[in-house]
């Protein structure tokens, strides 16, 4: 009874539908084809360049494998718990996680800074956006030729304007408690123009019939500036600081061209210990295996962000 | 006329720039005053190239002298210009830089807009599942990939060539993104009539997408290309031999090779941002839009 009742309607529709699945599945088949068609060239290079890596890395880090074509085969996780009882590595992870936390913080800070003061109506737009953001067309190796001259002890424009001021001279790169920070301000000068020009494009968005009301309430600029500015930035900001920590983990070219990761190690980052692994120390397998764990860090921290990000906007 | 339409919502943010800034009404003291914050700053932010270009200008003698001085003692002199480019290897780097950009941004651009045109477009098996792959690998760091890509470019035999370069390099999933988000405000009336008059899912695509898409390909375009102008750690990897460098590794060279020689040092250093410095003094206005187009989506 129940079947004959379900099955009546379909039977019902089914001449005036009769037509349609044949075109249907021919028109399906053959957006299969092209669409598949279409992302073959893009697919392609992701398997070989992407997919295959990181699979051929995760066995890797389960070898012994070395640069020198030597390879004691599979061991394990061998590789993981020596690295996690590695206090190098910890060492050049903690390096990692405070050239993040004080790297993000201007980074952010100083381009919103920067972005409200030419909205504010400045002339010459197109100068103010050409001196903040022109460094982050150069390449590392030009910053860091740049910052490393300007932080010569003897030499350096650094210390002279030190000593203008009645300051004596500070090591800069060869400290190994202010190497860390004289990064931090090459970072600073070469990067902060990006999350500059995403805060103008953003404060540019807000529309303007809010800070008209706000003025008509009497409203002055700093009130304007916490009670619409900054909570119509919200989202940019968020985003901004993801895309900032993220890209902080990474570092390596500007600390490797600068220090080397001295002085002592007091600024190596994790991606430079893989590299050293690898590269100077040649071993392969382990080198992979540190790649994982880094990739672990990453992943956790994407995913806290996700977490965090979803639970304020719900 | 559609093209303006259809680019507008992507890529406003820049153009109203001046009408919106202008039309804030701000009391002329405090607009005095940020004028000269900013300017205070900007004179800062350009200190580095200045300092850089004085130095360069001087002979090796006067750069290394002390006390320091923005005006050296012998005059200004193009001696370390000249030297750099007889003994170096700049003009060869240079060209690298601009072959493989070149190539890695065209590459990029091709399989990045293809795929995202089908998964925008076409209804085909699979599709959510592709997107979501391709999303999912924004979160992979290159730099976890470097160990297995040498292996696997070192097998290949391809260690030291122009392929190690370019090959891994044409993967941008957040591109992919960004383009798909894109092609989906195109109407699709404009596609079904010319599906209607039988051309083939391929002219459509040439003829109809990608004309109406040029403001976001160029922003793309961009973004790629700067990114593989100046990337470093896999072409310092990838290549040895000093014909094949890019620019950015060749530098990393000349340094230790020069050592204390600064202002060749400097001179080499402004060479090789020259190119990008004066590329974007001409098409500052496509440059900054196409950064704050693609930004958000990813570095």
């Amino acid at each position: 009874m129940s079947t004959a009742r379900t099955t009546a309607p379909a039977a019902k529709s089914a001449p005036a539908a009769k037509p349609a699945p044949v075109a249907k599945s021919l028109r399906s088949r053959r957006d299969d084809i092209h669409g598949w068609a279409f992302s073959a060239p893009f697919l392609a290079f992701f398997l070989m360049f992407l997919v295959w890596p990181m699979i051929s890395g995760a066995v890797m880090s389960l070898t012994g494998k070395s640069l020198t074509g030597a390879n004691s085969g599979f061991i394990g996780l061998a590789n993981y718990s020596e690295a996690f009882a590695d206090s190098d590595m910890w060492r050049s992870l903690g390096n990692t996680l405070y050239f993040t936390l004080i790297s993000t913080v201007p980074l952010v800070v100083i381009a919103l800074a920067l972005a409200a003061l030419v909205n504010m109506g400045l002339p010459a737009q197109w100068l103010w956006r050409l001196s903040f953001f022109s460094p982050f067309l150069l390449a590392s190796t030009v910053v860091s030729l740049f910052f490393a001259w300007m932080y010569n002890p003897e030499l350096g424009l650094f210390n002279d304007m030190l000593a203008n001021l009645g300051i004596p001279p500070v090591a800069w790169l060869n400290d190994p408690a202010v190497a860390m920070w004289a990064v931090v301000i090459a970072t600073v000068w070469w990067t902060v123009g990006f999350n500059f020009l995403l805060y103008l494009a953003a404060l540019q968005n807000i529309p303007q019939q809010h800070y008209e009301a706000a003025s008509l309430d009497g409203a002055g600029g700093w009130r304007q500036f916490f009670s619409i500015s900054l909570p119509q930035l919200g989202p940019t900001t968020v985003m901004i600081v993801i895309l900032q920590i993220l890209a902080s983990l990474k570092v390596f070219d500007q600390i490797y061209q600068m220090t080397e990761g001295g002085p002592g190690g007091a600024t190596r980052s994790i991606v430079q210990y893989i590299f050293e692994a690898g590269f100077t120390g040649y071993r392969l397998g382990y080198s992979a295996a540190i790649s994982y764990i880094f990739f672990g860090l990453i992943l956790v921290i994407a995913l806290a962000q996700v977490f965090i990000t979803r639970k304020r906007s719900a | 006329m559609a093209t303006t339409t259809l680019s507008k919502p992507a890529l406003q943010p820049k153009g109203h720039a001046e009408t919106v800034t202008n039309r804030r009404a701000k009391t002329p003291l405090s607009r005095v005053l940020a004028t000269v914050v900013v300017s205070v700053l900007a004179v800062a932010w350009l200190v580095p190239f200045a300092w850089a270009t004085v130095t360069a200008l001087k002979s090796e003698t006067d750069a290394a002298s002390t006390p320091i001085s923005w005006i050296p003692a012998s005059g200004f002199t193009l001696d370390a210009f000249a030297k750099v480019l007889q003994s170096g290897n700049i003009p060869t780097w240079t060209l690298n830089s601009l072959f493989t950009s070149a190539a890695i941004t065209a590459i990029t651009l091709v399989i990045s807009a293809s795929v995202a045109y089908a998964i925008s477009r076409i209804d085909f098996r699979g599709k959510r599942m592709l997107m979501g792959v391709i999303v999912a690998s924004i979160i992979i760091p290159p730099p976890v990939l470097i160990i297995p890509l040498f292996q696997q470019m070192q097998s290949l035999n391809l260690i030291d060539t122009y392929w190690a370069l370019i090959l891994p390099q044409v993967i941008h999933s957040p591109m992919v993104f960004v383009l798909k988000k894109f092609f989906d405000q195109i109407p699709r009336e404009l596609e079904e009539a010319a599906l209607m008059d039988g051309a083939g899912r391929l002219r459509i695509f040439t003829t109809i997408v990608l004309p109406l898409s040029r403001p976001i390909l160029a922003a793309v375009a961009i973004f790629v290309f700067i990114g593989a102008w100046n990337n470093f750690l896999w072409p310092f990897i990838a290549t040895n031999e000093s014909s094949l460098l890019t620019l950015p590794v060749g530098l990393q060279t000349i340094k230790s090779a020069y050592g204390i020689q600064y202002a060749q040092n400097m001179a080499s250093a402004l060479l090789a941002a020259l190119p990008l410095i004066v590329v974007f003094l001409f098409f500052q206005r496509q440059i900054i839009r196409g950064v704050a187009t693609t930004g958000l989506a990813g570095t």
